[in-house]
């Protein structure tokens, strides 16, 4: 581990443009220990009060620093808005989610093992190097929006869920301004190294849910294990139904993209269709239309529209739940 | 005294079964548990001597090549750059140290010097930045990509398999493959080595001692005598720490050079690319049946990998040669040289790969043939090792599925694919469990003190299996003591050597030489009691015999010490010794998603005289695991440009978690096996995962209708064959 400085932040203020924030560390400490991440110098906000969650107009706000386990937990989060609490409790293990906070959720890096790796070539890491993953074990990276740049998944569950809420990223520093989920991640383009809007000498400090969308949530997560293992995809849905058809739905993916993925043209094309399968493949076509495999990881096509299509099943009442 | 034991004769006395004080096989909690989960029990890494420097190992970063010139590591105390470290780990019960010369590359992530500094953190720093310079050479990386080596001595036939084939009315011929697997204990790979003049010592996380310290001065180049290691905690070795690595022999240069004490701990990354792999294998089995399900033709036909100049090659159809009977019978045996990380030991080596594959193969022979899976293993029990036509030294393996049957509940099982839940398709799987059972030479010291105090000696390790418990309870059962009285030392190669933990021979051979010292005592304090040994009750510190009771204190003035020595002899080779059992699952698959759970497995295992009955059962819990763990979760991803190994942490290397583990339930099959040793007791540890995955492979066949053949079976290698 590199040397740095550490400061711990008793204000905003504190938090300048050359120092790295942490907070929870959950992930930054990992990176700082392969020297992926080489900070000279770290700002703890972890003690500043961004650790509540309030009402806000008809919806919620979540302090940057609310640790992922207790916004699972939280009652109001359960019961307005599930599809949160369930992929918070799909990611990570407990211990993690004591620790990690809402804003260092959404800022956390790609677990692709070439990032971590410094034997390889990353454009993350080191622009310009090379994308290694590209050619390498693929199984886990994206099969939307990659370039051969970088063919990396964003990690986060939360995200996902926040994307399908349609949340807001409460951004502070020299220009306070407030970022929808879905324009929060970036693309990689050919500048993968740059993941999100936030500029230097920026903080997260809340995230801002909308008035409860109702419906019926769902949190659907597929991975190589039961628990602890990053989604191979997964589907946020807010489904609501009136007189037999789909009158309101939004979908977001995990585990095929770089940022958490949605394709607003899929939901319209559901709205006020009755439920079929038929009807939730060719939705599922319609997200995939753009997709591509990088060898391995081929088989996500496949598992994104079938577990789209049970979700949607599921919340639209046509599957038995076991 | 010394009392010695050739096992060169069965033994029908079962003398444990005329003991007295009702010890032996209590499902008594791990001695050292409270120190281990109150963090008193200091492993390796956790020992901090004075003067302490810390050192990182650097590692290759070509997969193959030469070490042309090290830079300079600013901060550091030194880079240790020594032609004596050792290229890759040792293989268990190697007398001599592995090749040296790190300079030579032969895998990515090889280790090829070490940086040492006052802190770990300057040390990391110090060695990840450290510019090495290298000559590259291109290698092969993938097993398919070679002309393999078939060596003679691992090639079999008996009869003509082909013409076999030919003329079976049902056959199997399919080829699986399984990745490389990882021991992934949990404790890292650490070593503490500290010189006092010419005399050093080493704590490491060490399996066999006694060979560890043969191979640890011949790679160092100095007498066994001025060695000391130390392992008296292991946190898990699987097979991974049966042979000293790199870290313990860089420890100890490093420390002679610096005139310090040096730790060098590996990081979760460095024991995935360090320690020994499970060989990736590619397994074609044919299979041939008549009419009636009774079996023809047997061929086992593998391929598994490892570096050039290796010994090791994973003994994939260990068990082929004796589970069944066929009159023609074929093994063919290929092992490709290619610059992946060493491949060496790991849980059940052979069996874990071999068996599971092989009882997938009997499944689909049984659904070819329209016989019962359970049925057709019962019609193709031999009566004697085919072949050879040696007896077996027991064979449960009929017992262990009859009951297994019963008390899963069998005769439930469905048409495949017509059990459906919800989203959820459920199918039972069977498959049976078999492994070679070893016994090692042992040597233990016991010490018997008149206030009904004894202390077992032996240079054996417990790594997390239950040792230092059962050798306290063999002491106690013997010398009529209570468990709280007899104190277990382990771990030190300054008490007398033993067999070590590995191939699940521990308990039998370790226990072994423990029951002859503790025989020896008896006899001793049988002469001073006037009658003969078998004659003596040992009972809560009294020693009885006839009507005469005296309580040890007037028996023994002083302590009596008496060394077991134990040797494997003639009923090695008279009789085939192998461990049975059976393993059944039942899974539900996701319609949908191909997801896999396990919902409840039950193994029934026959392993001869259970020592303890709960770290016996705690071992067969962790079998099951990892059975669990190669049928769906693990494999290690190696790049196909270069090997190195890119699963490298215990995220992304997916061991079964406690949500993927359902309801486990072990049963034991009474048994006294007379052939291997005076204990009857026959190697637990690794028969839980021999066999166990295939239960579950075999379970999602009959639950959905699909045949993974290339393990593991995570959801993309099952959408493919669900309905769309």
């Amino acid at each position: 581990m590199k040397k740095f400085t550490y400061h711990r932040a008793t204000s905003l203020d504190d938090v300048s443009v050359g120092a790295t924030i942490i907070a929870g560390g959950t992930n930054l400490l990992d990176l700082m220990k392969h020297e992926v991440m080489t900070p000279d110098a770290l700002v703890d906000i972890s003690g500043l009060e961004l650790n509540r969650i309030e009402p806000e107009g008809n919806g919620l706000r979540i302090g940057a620093l609310v640790r992922n386990s207790d916004l699972a937990a939280d009652p109001v989060i359960r019961r307005d808005y599930p599809v949160l609490s369930r992929a918070l409790l799909a990611g990570a293990s407990g211990q993690l989610r004591n620790m990690a906070t809402t804003g260092g959720n959404l800022l956390q890096r790609t677990r692709c093992p070439y990032f971590y790796d410094r034997r390889m070539a990353c454009n993350k890491r080191e622009p310009g190097a090379g994308c290694a993953a590209v050619g390498g074990v693929t199984r886990n990276h994206a099969i939307l929006g990659a370039t051969s740049d970088c063919i990396a998944t964003h990690p986060s569950d939360m995200a996902v869920a926040l994307l399908a809420l349609d949340a807001v990223v409460q951004v502070d520093g020299p220009n306070p301004r407030q970022v929808a989920m879905a324009d929060f991640h970036l693309l990689p383009g050919t500048t993968p190294h740059i993941e999100t809007v936030l500029q230097p000498g920026e903080v997260i400090t809340a995230i801002i849910l909308p008035a409860p969308a109702g419906g019926q949530q769902r949190y659907r997560k597929v991975r190589d294990r039961a628990s602890y293992a990053f989604a191979l995809v997964s589907v946020a849905a807010v489904v609501e139904m009136e007189s037999g058809r789909i009158s309101k739905t939004a979908l977001a993916f995990g585990g095929v993209a770089a940022k958490p993925w949605r394709n607003i043209e899929a939901e319209w094309f559901l709205t006020g269709q009755a439920p079929s399968d038929t009807l939730f493949a060719d939705a599922a076509n319609l997200i995939l239309r753009p997709a591509r495999g990088w060898g391995e990881n081929e088989f996500k096509i496949n598992l994104l529209r079938r577990t789209l299509i049970a979700t949607l099943r599921d919340a639209t009442g046509m599957e038995d739940r076991a | 005294m010394t009392r010695h034991l050739k096992v060169d004769a069965p033994d029908y006395d079962n003398r444990l079964d005329h003991m007295a004080q009702g010890v032996l096989g209590q499902p008594l909690n791990r001695l050292e548990g409270p120190l281990k989960v109150t963090g008193r029990a200091a492993y390796a890494a956790e020992v901090r001597p004075d003067g302490l420097a810390y050192g990182v190992l650097v590692q290759a970063t070509i997969p193959a090549g030469k070490v042309l010139e090290i830079g300079d590591a600013p901060g550091a105390l030194a880079v240790i750059h020594d032609p004596r470290m050792i290229r890759y780990a040792a293989q268990g019960m190697d007398q001599k140290g592995p090749k040296p010369g790190p300079d030579a590359v032969e895998y990515m992530g090889q280790a090829i010097a070490l940086v040492v500094a006052d802190s770990f953190e300057a040390a990391t720093h110090a060695a990840q930045n450290l510019s090495v310079r290298y000559a590259a050479n291109d290698v092969p990386v993938d097993p398919n990509t070679v002309e393999a080596e078939m060596p003679r001595d691992k090639q079999s036939a008996t009869g003509d398999l082909d013409q076999a084939m030919d003329h079976a009315t049902f056959t199997v011929d399919q080829i699986w493959h399984t990745p490389s697997q990882a021991a992934a204990a949990m404790e890292p790979h650490a070593a503490v080595a500290e010189w006092d003049g010419d005399q050093l010592t080493i704590r490491a996380g060490l399996q066999m001692l006694s060979s560890n310290r043969a191979q640890l001065a011949d790679a160092l180049g100095i007498k066994h005598d001025k060695l000391r290691v130390l392992a008296p905690y292991v946190g898990g070795g699987f097979g991974s720490k049966l042979g000293i690595n790199a870290e313990a022999v860089a420890a100890a240069i490093a420390a002679k050079q610096l005139g310090r004490p040096v730790k060098v701990a590996m990081t979760r990354q460095q024991v995935f690319d360090l320690a020994h792999r499970r060989s990736e294998t590619q397994q074609r089995v044919r299979l041939a049946c008549d009419a009636d399900g009774h079996m023809t033709g047997i061929g086992h036909d593998v391929l598994v990998s490892n570096l050039p100049e290796t010994k090791f090659s994973e003994p994939v159809t260990q068990a082929t040669p004796f589970t069944y009977e066929a009159a023609h019978r074929e093994i063919v045996h290929a092992v490709a040289r290619v610059h992946r990380s060493c491949a060496g030991s790991v849980r059940a080596p052979g069996e874990a790969v071999g068996v599971t594959v092989f009882e997938c193969a009997m499944d689909e022979l049984a659904e070819v043939a329209g016989v019962d899976p359970v049925e057709l293993r019962l019609r193709n029990i031999p009566d004697n090792e085919p072949v050879t036509g040696r007896p077996y030294s027991s064979n449960k393996l009929a017992e262990a599925l009859r009951v297994g049957a019963e008390r899963f509940g069998w005769s439930k099982r469905a048409a495949t694919g017509s059990r459906v839940q919800g989203e959820w398709l459920i199918g039972m799987g069977v498959a049976a469990a078999v492994r070679v059972n070893m016994l090692i030479e042992s040597r233990a010291k016991v010490t018997l003190r008149p206030d009904g105090r004894a202390v077992v000696e032996t240079d054996m390790t417990d790594i997390g299996t239950g040792t230092y418990t059962i050798l306290g309870q063999l002491a106690a059962e013997m010398l009529g003591l209570s468990i709280d009285c007899v104190e277990v030392r382990l771990g030190d190669t300054a008490f007398p050597p033993a067999a070590g933990s590995g191939g699940s021979f521990g308990a039998a051979s370790s226990g072994g030489s423990v029951y002859l010292a503790c025989e020896q005592i008896r006899r001793q304090i049988a002469a001073v009691m006037d009658c003969n040994e078998t004659d003596l009750t040992m009972q809560d510190g009294v020693a009885r015999a006839g009507n005469v009771s005296r309580p040890l204190a007037d028996v023994i003035d002083g302590p009596v010490s008496a060394e077991g020595h134990l040797e494997p002899g003639k009923t090695e080779k008279s009789v085939r010794q192998a461990t049975w059992g059976s393993h059944w699952a039942e899974v539900a698959v996701n319609r949908w998603t191909g997801e896999v759970r396990v919902r409840r497995m039950l193994g029934v295992f026959a392993c001869g005289r259970v020592l303890n009955e709960k770290t016996a059962r705690s071992q067969c819990l962790g079998g099951m695991t990892f059975g669990i763990g190669i049928a769906l979760t693990e494999a290690m991803e190696h790049d196909p440009r270069d090997g190195h190994t890119v699963s490298r942490d215990l995220a992304e290397y997916h061991i079964p978690c406690h949500a993927d583990v359902p309801s486990l339930e072990v049963h034991f099959l009474p048994e006294r096996d007379a052939y291997v040793g005076p204990l009857q007791a026959k190697g637990l540890g690794e028969l839980g995962i021999c066999g166990a995955g295939a239960a579950v492979l075999n379970a999602i066949y009959n639950a959905c209708g699909v045949r993974v053949r290339d393990l593991p079976a995570t959801p993309d290698k099952i959408i493919d064959g669900l309905d769309p």
